[in-house]
Parts: structure tokens; sequence; C-alpha cells
């Protein structure tokens, strides 16, 4: 078959070369119309598209929201430098906020201690009034009884105002209608206009801005903020290592284009496709820049060495096709099919990326075996005249170091197979982590917003509890709020838990006013009629968007607590949670149980829902890598064999993973498919040497691994260089996972880089010793 | 604004207004004016009701479908004097465990309402002191001003045009609250031109985005001339939330007095 396949390649490339000019004319028509879709590309800010349509945390969560209302916010954070809130000053810029926060696009509701529905009692009359108004002209006395109140409401304290009163929040809740992608951006544009103007007119405070909105444009300006920067940076570093690796101009130039036109098509058809970028999917240029180079080395490299040999041009070109066409065919196979492995991930934009760059890598394939002979045999490409004949000084360490493999290959076996054995061990000890403010760095504004928040004001990461009464009406029950109050007890005492915003601390008050504010009365109502009145008189008392709707379902079945949570863990969280469940059940009537959900929850178990979905996506793209490289190589055994080197870096990764920094987020399922696809380059162009040299020229096991070191030892040194490189740039991401990624195949990259250089020969020479054969080093020449 | 002043101007504007409506609604020159006749001629069509008492069913949807009834009588008395609002009294059937609560209302034009609230559960009659208006009535969507008597005064206008609405040719006036705390920063009416009732109105929030759509059905004619709708159905845009207002029969002419709306008067209810 090999035979067929070679005469093919050899037919097209003579054609290819025949018509290099309309081969060059008709790759840039296809690239310019391929590129032309790449205007239709837009940038997500949406942090639900993390999850699957079936996700199951984030069904809970769409229905908990249709029961009360969306929570999407911006949290506007002030803390005036002499740390009092309660000044005139301050309280008037609080105010002020307030007021203009209701035009920010989206908002249905704004939050802050100015608005705060204050309600007190003198004697029968019940007063509900904003708790700061016309600050300006309040004395300090008065201010100072407003703190003293904001301090002891259990709604504001440790949420919208901190412990000590040196902080305030404003927090704007959004509704949006979905219909455009520029929502986010649009409220977030209004919400910095505001910081701006308030900042211009009150320069002694300091406002950082967060929330869920927040973070979802976020996504979108670390997407861009990546592509800008690490883009460039991928190209410089192509450059320098092919000058290096090609010592030609030329080749590097034709490489470039390859390399560019791939990445324009795939981003492209990409946009023709509708697909949103986020930050993971954002990284597939980058990734295919990475990947699209290594079929151009491989043919140039050998081109080159032809060339060294005294070939001339034209029959190098079509020699270095014929050879190359198989293995560079299977490993853009390989690589297609480990990046087709991520639609298997629970979380959509890991689609995005496999399919994008899978697209890439086509089309890099397709441009290698095209645009690359051609552009070549237009373009000057020649070798130092003083150096044909001679061999590099490379190429005498890597042959030397190949009669050491074959000297050695025994305690080489043993001291790989002992540490694969040991990392593999290690591998359990990782811990998964979705903390989803440190998915972006420091140099990102919204992670230092987000973590000055959780500094002086409250913890952003928030867990939703609707607890259900058991039928129409029943949170007037007094068995139902006797036990949400306790349980809002348990909760505010877990040392975790920073606020805890619950219907019961709203009841209580309420039953203390009605009473003349007689703190005796800070209680639970003796009835459910009462309760029920109480609630009635309230709710008639609520000013225009400040109702109780989205803390009471609307038939008053359920009431909704919210924790708010500081710098946690993902895995503290899932304790907490757990904790909290198990609360309810020994403490609580069984219709109060249920399932806590929001955005915190659901970052807690992506990981373990990607690692699930992802088992699969690995085993078929593992099954699928196995076939081709069983049917390319010919042989069963080979094929077969080859996987050891391949999957063992991975596992080696995780275990040196495990011990260097312990914690990883969604990246962690993903990066084995993609990263096998890759791996096993080196392996298949390594193997297809050492056949060829075994069936068209007849050596021995020994022989044909040190013609394969000789002759591939230079390409797989160079694209391990690249490919490491490239993948340690996308380290420098600001976004977590793409860094984890990044770094993660970086170090499989190389980790399988030296296992192909030897337990690739020693499993190969094993199954020879068995058969009794002796290595002598001298056969080899 | 001195207060006394104020009405005066209220006063000269009604006085003047009234002689117009007399005349003709295109008399008007400005859109401000035709806009006010728009909806005087609206309100004045139902002068003289002097009382009236209906029972009204009220479901309320969210997002996700669930829903849930509450039912209440409302009993109304006019004031005719149109600087100040009529007066009402609601009284909760069900639920049970409100049943029997009761809420007189006194409605002011430009500053906070009157209100008494009598809880059967505490056996108290107690004052609610809130500036608030435009705050949904008892959760639902509906604020307490959206679905009582329009009053003229609490708005000025501005006459936008004539457009069908379902086969109804309707005037369209936008109308702009003016009391300070509301929660709207405006609202387009559309009132039929054949017996001038109030057919439809999108409300507009704080920062004027469309809010929610009032839908008034089912209008019949009492007495000869006094029109109510008996079906208001009222959906929020931004959350995906409705109510259903239904109506049964309106009694008229009852002969209630103020006497029936007082705070003395909440103690007798039970």
């Amino acid at each position: 078959m090999i035979k067929q396949i070679d005469a093919l390649a050899l037919f097209i490339t003579d054609k290819i070369l025949r018509f290099r000019w309309w081969v060059v004319a008709a790759t840039l028509a296809m690239v310019v119309l391929a590129a032309a879709g790449g205007r239709f590309i837009e940038f997500s800010n949406n942090y639900r598209v993390f999850f699957g349509k079936d996700n199951p945390e984030l069904i809970a969560f769409e229905d908990f929201q249709a029961n009360y209302t969306k929570n999407d916010n911006i949290l506007i954070v002030v803390k005036p430098k002499d740390g009092k809130i309660f000044t005139q000053d301050t309280a008037t810029a609080v105010e002020d906020i307030t007021k203009q926060a209701w035009n920010i696009p989206y908002a249905i509701r704004v939050d802050s201690v100015s608005n705060f529905q204050y309600s007190w009692a003198n004697g029968d009359d019940l007063t509900v009034e904003d708790l700061l108004r016309n600050s300006a002209g309040l004395s300090q006395e008065t201010l100072d009884k407003k703190e003293q109140i904001a301090l002891a409401e259990p709604l504001l304290k440790g949420n919208l105002i901190s412990d000590n009163a040196s902080t305030t929040g404003i927090n704007v809740t959004l509704q949006y209608p979905e219909k455009s992608i520029t929502e986010v951006p649009e409220a977030v544009g209004m919400a910095r206009m505001i910081v701006t103007d308030i900042k211009s007119r009150y320069p002694d405070l300091k406002i950082a801005l967060t929330g869920v909105a927040m973070m979802n444009n976020t996504f979108a300006e670390s997407a861009i903020k990546d592509l800008s920067t690490l883009i460039p940076v991928m190209y410089l570093m192509l450059i320098l290592v092919m000058i290096f690796a090609l010592r030609s101009i030329s080749g590097t130039v034709v490489t470039l284009f390859i390399v560019g036109f791939s990445s324009l098509t795939a981003m492209g058809i990409a946009g023709y496709a509708g697909i949103d970028l986020t930050p993971i999917s954002a990284t597939a240029p980058t990734i295919i820049l990475t990947l699209a180079i290594a079929d151009s080395i491989h043919i140039l490299v050998i081109l080159r060495k032809l060339l060294l040999q005294g070939m001339d041009k034209i029959t190098a070109i079509k020699e270095s096709i014929r050879i190359n066409a198989i293995p560079v065919t299977v490993t853009s196979l390989t690589t297609i099919i480990g990046f087709l492995g991520l639609n298997f991930s629970d979380t959509p934009p890991f689609h995005d990326l496999g399919n994008i760059t899978a697209i890439g890598i086509a089309a890099a394939w397709f441009y290698s075996m095209t645009f690359l002979p051609a552009a070549v045999s237009i373009l000057p490409f020649k070798v130092n005249q003083d150096n044909i004949g001679k061999k590099s000084r490379i190429h005498y360490v890597i042959s030397r170091y190949a009669d050491f493999v074959a000297l050695n290959y025994k305690p080489i076996g043993v001291v790989m197979g002992t540490l694969a054995i040991f990392a593999s061990f290690m591998v359990t000890k990782i811990e998964l982590n979705d903390e989803w403010v440190k998915y972006f760095d420091h140099r990102i504004e919204f992670r230092n917003d987000a973590e000055f928040a959780m500094e002086h004001l409250t913890g952003i990461y928030q867990i939703e509890y609707s607890i259900p009464g058991g039928g129409e009406g029943s949170i007037n029950n007094i068995e139902y709020l006797t036990h949400l109050d306790k349980f809002t007890d348990w909760l505010k005492n877990q040392k975790e838990v920073r606020h805890v915003f619950s219907y019961s601390d709203i009841i209580k008050r309420l039953n203390k006013n009605m009473h003349g504010d007689d703190p005796a009365w800070y209680r639970m109502p003796d009835s459910r009629n009462l309760a029920a009145q109480y609630l009635l008189l309230y709710e008639l008392s609520l000013p225009f968007g400040l109702d109780l709707n989205d803390r009471i379902s609307v038939d008053k079945s359920a009431s909704r607590v919210t924790v708010s949570l500081p710098e946690i863990s993902t895995k503290k969280v899932r304790q907490f949670i757990d904790r909290s469940k198990t609360w309810l059940a020994v403490n609580a009537p069984a219709y109060m149980a249920n399932e806590p959900t929001g955005s915190t929850v659901m970052f807690s178990h992506i990981s373990e829902r990607n690692i699930k979905s992802m088992i699969k996506g690995n085993a078929v793209a593992l099954a699928l890598i196995a076939i081709v490289l069983i049917v390319s190589l010919g042989s069963f055994r080979l094929g077969m064999l080859s996987l050891i080197p391949n999957t063992l870096p991975i596992l080696i990764t995780f275990g040196i993973w495990a011990m260097l920094v312990g914690t990883v987020g969604m990246a962690a399922a993903t990066v084995t498919s993609t990263s096998l696809g890759i791996v096993v380059d080196d392996t298949v162009h390594f193997l297809a040497k050492y056949l060829r040299a075994r069936k068209e020229m007849g050596m021995d096991p020994p022989g044909a691994i040190k013609y394969a070191f000789e002759t591939v030892g230079q390409a797989i040194i160079a694209t391990t260089l690249i490919l490491g490189i490239g993948f340690a740039i996308l380290a420098t991401s600001t976004f977590l996972i793409n860094s984890q990624m990044g770094l993660l195949t970086a170090m499989t990259i190389i980790v399988a880089f030296i296992f192909d250089f030897t337990l690739l020969p020693v499993i190969l020479l094993m199954g020879t010793t068995r058969k009794g054969g002796v290595y002598e080093p001298a056969k080899a020449y | 604004m001195n207060p006394q002043k104020h009405i005066k101007k209220i006063m000269t504007i009604t006085a003047a207004s009234l002689l117009f409506s007399f005349i003709s609604i295109t008399g008007a020159n400005t859109p401000a004016e035709k806009g006010f006749d728009v909806a005087a001629r609206s309100d004045r069509s139902d002068r003289g009701f002097s009382d009236s008492v209906v029972q009204l069913k009220m479901v309320m949807r969210n997002k996700a479908g669930k829903q849930t009834q509450r039912s209440l009588l409302i009993s109304t008395l006019e004031v005719p004097d149109e600087t100040l609002g009529d007066r009402s009294l609601i009284v909760f059937d069900s639920p049970a465990d409100i049943s029997g609560t009761a809420l007189l209302s006194h409605v002011k034009i430009l500053d906070p309402d009157d209100q008494w609230l009598y809880l059967p559960g505490l056996k108290r009659i107690k004052r609610i002191s809130s500036v608030n208006k435009s705050g949904p009535f008892v959760g639902s969507e509906f604020a307490f001003e959206d679905f009582t008597a329009l009053e003229l005064k609490k708005y000025t206008y501005k006459y936008l045009g004539e457009k069908d609405l379902n086969g109804i040719m309707c005037d369209m006036v936008e109308r702009y609250p003016r009391y300070e705390y509301s929660g709207y920063t405006k609202q387009v009416s559309w009132i039929d031109q054949q017996v001038f009732q109030v057919r439809k109105v999108d409300f507009y929030d704080r920062k004027g985005d469309l809010l929610k759509t009032l839908i008034l059905d089912d209008y019949k004619s009492y007495n000869s001339g006094f029109w109510r709708s008996h079906t208001m159905k009222m959906v929020n845009h931004q959350t995906g939330k409705s109510t259903d207002l239904l109506y049964g029969d309106y009694l008229f002419k009852k002969g209630l007095s103020k006497n029936d709306f007082s705070k003395s008067a909440l103690k007798r209810i039970r």
C-alpha cells in the first residue's frame, strides 16, 4: 500500500510543480475567501457558555432563576480614604451612585445602604423609607445613628456594608433580554462611565467593579487581550526557531505563509459557522500556529538533507514529499482526532477550540502538500555548496546517541518504567479547583477588583438555596419560618460564610415593628395568619424595583436564601454544600430539603463533569489514533506498542503537576485527548522511517533505529522545540484555563520527546532480543 | 412649590380644560394640551359614578409558569374634586391566611397616599407611612396606582397621534408622572375614540426602557355610560412575569359615603 500512496504523492506533486503559479494563485484565492468569514467572529460574554445545555447544574440554576429572577449583577464597591461611609460626602456619593445605577442598561433593581427600605414603628404607625435620603443635609449625629441601624441590620452587614462600616456596595441586578451580544458590554460601559463621573467629583473614593456581569465582560476582554499579545510573540518565536532549524529564508517565509493561511482559514470558517469566541476557543489561532508548522518543517528538513546529498531541487522536492506524504498525513490525522475528541467535553467552548483547531490542522496539511512544493520551487532554495556530502554536528551527536541507546536499552527501560509508575501514583493527589475569580490573572482588572471586594466588603462566591415550604402560601407557616431561621443561624455560624440573606430576618424585623419596635418581639410571629398579614403589609409599602419577588416565589411556596462565601476552593465549596444539606436533612422537616444552586455551585462541579465526559472522549480518541497507527504502520504490534511511549508522558506530566502545583481546573480533562494527538506525531515519524529502513533497505532493528534517528531526529528536535515553546507561550495567557492547558501540553510534549528517544527504541529492541538477536554497533554503518 | 399657588394653578388649568373639552378636542393647539384633553375626556366619561363595589380575582404568574391567585373586594368612592384622589377600600378574601385583611387608601395626587391596613390576626389598624406608590401590589405586576381609577392630575401629557389597535381607532397619549417618587418615567396610553376608554398602557422604567404592558379588555357599560374593563392583563417584559385581573360584575351607587371609607370604618369590616 505504501508504494501506491508514494506513487500517488509523486503524481500529484508532479502536477503541482508543473502548474505551480496556478497553485499559488488558487491557494491565495482560497485563503481570502475563507478568511472573509472572520468578520462574523464575535466574543462571547456569558459564563453560561461554559456549561452544556444538558448540564444538570445549569438546568437547576435556570429553573431557580425562572422562579425568582436572573441574578447577573454588577457590584460597585466604594471605599473612602477616611474609612467612613456615613459621612455627608460619602453618603451623598452613595445616593448619587444608587440613583445613576438605575440608568445602567438592563438594570431591574439597585440595592444600596441608601435605598435600603428601613422599616420602623411609632405606635401603630409603620414607616418604610430609604435609610439615607438627602444625606448632604443630615447632621453627623443623624448619620452615626443611620450607621448603627445599618450595622444592626442582618441584610446589610457583611453584604452591602462592611463590618466596620468602612466599605459599602451598590448592587445592580441586571436582566438581559438576551437578544444581542452587546448587552453585557453596554451595561458594563455605563457602569464604568458612572464610576468615572463619581471619581471625578469624589476623588477620595476608591471604587471597584465586580459581580457576574463584570466577570462575563472580562471573558471577552481576556480573550481579546490574549489574541493581541500571544499571537505576535508566537510569530516571532516561529521565525527564530525556523531560521535555526531550516537555515533558509525562503523556507521560513513559505512556512510562515502556511501557518498564517491555516490560521486564517480556520478562523474564517469559524466565523461562517457563527462560533462566538471564548477565552478558551480564542487560543485556537495560537495553537494552530504551533501545530501547522510541523508539516512544513518535516518536508523542508528532508528537502535540505536531500539537497545536501547533491540532489537537484525539483527531484529533491518530489522525493521529500514522497517520503513525508504518509507520516505528514498520519500525524495530521492523529492531531485532528485528538482535537475533535474535545467534542465530548461538557464545556462547549472546548468543542469550538477542538473544531477550529482541527480545521486549522487540516488546512495546514493541505497547504503543506500543495502550496509548499509550488512555492519552494519558485523561491530560491539553496544549500551551502561546501556542506554537500558532509554531515552536520547534530547529525553526528544523534548518531552517537542512537548507539548509546542500543547498547543500554535495558537500564533505560527500567529507569523510565520506574519513573512512570511513581508519577502515575502521584496523579491521584491532584486536587480539582475552579475558583472563577482566579481564572483571570492580575493583569486583568476584574481579578484585582474582585479581590478588593472580598478583602474589604463581602464574599462574591454565592450559593443560592430555594427552600420549599411544601405548598402554596407555606412560607408563612410557623414551622417553616422557625426552621428557616435556625438554618439561617447555622449558616451564619459557619466559618466560611461571610453573609446570609434570608427572608427570616425580614419577618422578624416586621414582627418587632408590629409591636412598637419592642426588641423582645424580634422573633417569629405567633401564627401563620400573622406572618402572612405582616408580609402583605410589608409588600404594600415597598417601592418600585425593591419588591420581594426575587426572594419569595410567586405562590409563596418557597423562599430564597443566599450565602456569600469569600475566596474558597471548589473542594471546600462542595464540602460546605454537603454539610448544609446534611444539616437540613437532620434538623428541618423533609419538605425543606433542596439542592443549592448558582454559578459557584456550577463551577464547583465543572471539572468533574469535564473529566467524566472526557473519559469517553479520550477513549474514543485513543482507539481511533491506535487504528490510524496500526493501519499506517501496517503492523498491529507496532501500532499498539507505539501507544505506550505516548500515553505514559501524559500520566507522568500530571504526576509532576501534582507534585509541583497540586491543583488544576477544568483544563485538566481536555489535555489528554489533544496532547495525545500531538505527541504521537514524533512516534509516527520515527516509526515510518524505521519501517522504511526495515522494508525498503532491509536493515535489522538496531540499524533501522539508527537510520530513523538520523533521518528524523533533527526534525523531531525542531518540532518539539516549537511545540514546547508554542504551548509555553500559551501558558502566559491571562486566562488560567489556557495557561494550565498550555503548560500541561508543553510538559507532555517534552516528556514524550524524552520517551521517544528512550522508551520507544527500547520497546522496538526488546522485541528483537527475545528472538536472541545481538546488536553490534558496527553493523549500522 | 408653594402649595397655595400650586392648587391655584391646578384650579386654573382645570377650569380652562373643562371649558375646552366642552367645545372640542380639536380646538387644542399644542400636543401637551391635546394630550391632556384626550385624557380628560376619558376620565370625565366616568364622572358621576359616585361609588362602586366589585369582586376581583388576581392571577399571578412567574416566568416558570407557576401561578397563584388571590381574591379581593374593592369598594371605591368617587371624589369629584380633581385635585383630590378617590378613596378605596380593599378587603382580601383569599388565600385564607390573609382573609379579612383590609386596606383603606385615600389617594393623593402629588403627595404620598394615606393608607391604613387592618390586620385581623393582630386585631389592629396600622397606618402605613411610605412615599412609595409604584411598588408591586401584593407581589403582583400591578402597582396600586396601575389598576385603581385614573387620576387626571397625576400626569402631564403629550398627544402622539391616532392608531388602530385590533380594529379600534385609538388616540395615543404619552403621560409623564408628576409624583417625585414614581418608578416610571413615562406611560403611553391608548384611548379609544368611541367610548374614550383606556385600552392599553405601556409603562417605561427609570432608564426609559419598556417595562410592562397593560391590556384592558372586556369593557362593559353600566348604567348607560360607566365603562369598566373586566379583564386586565399586565406583562412585565423584563422579568417575564405577568398578572391578570379578572373582575366580576360591578355594583354602582350603593350609597356609600366618606364614613364607609374612614379609619373607624376599617374596624367594622370584620
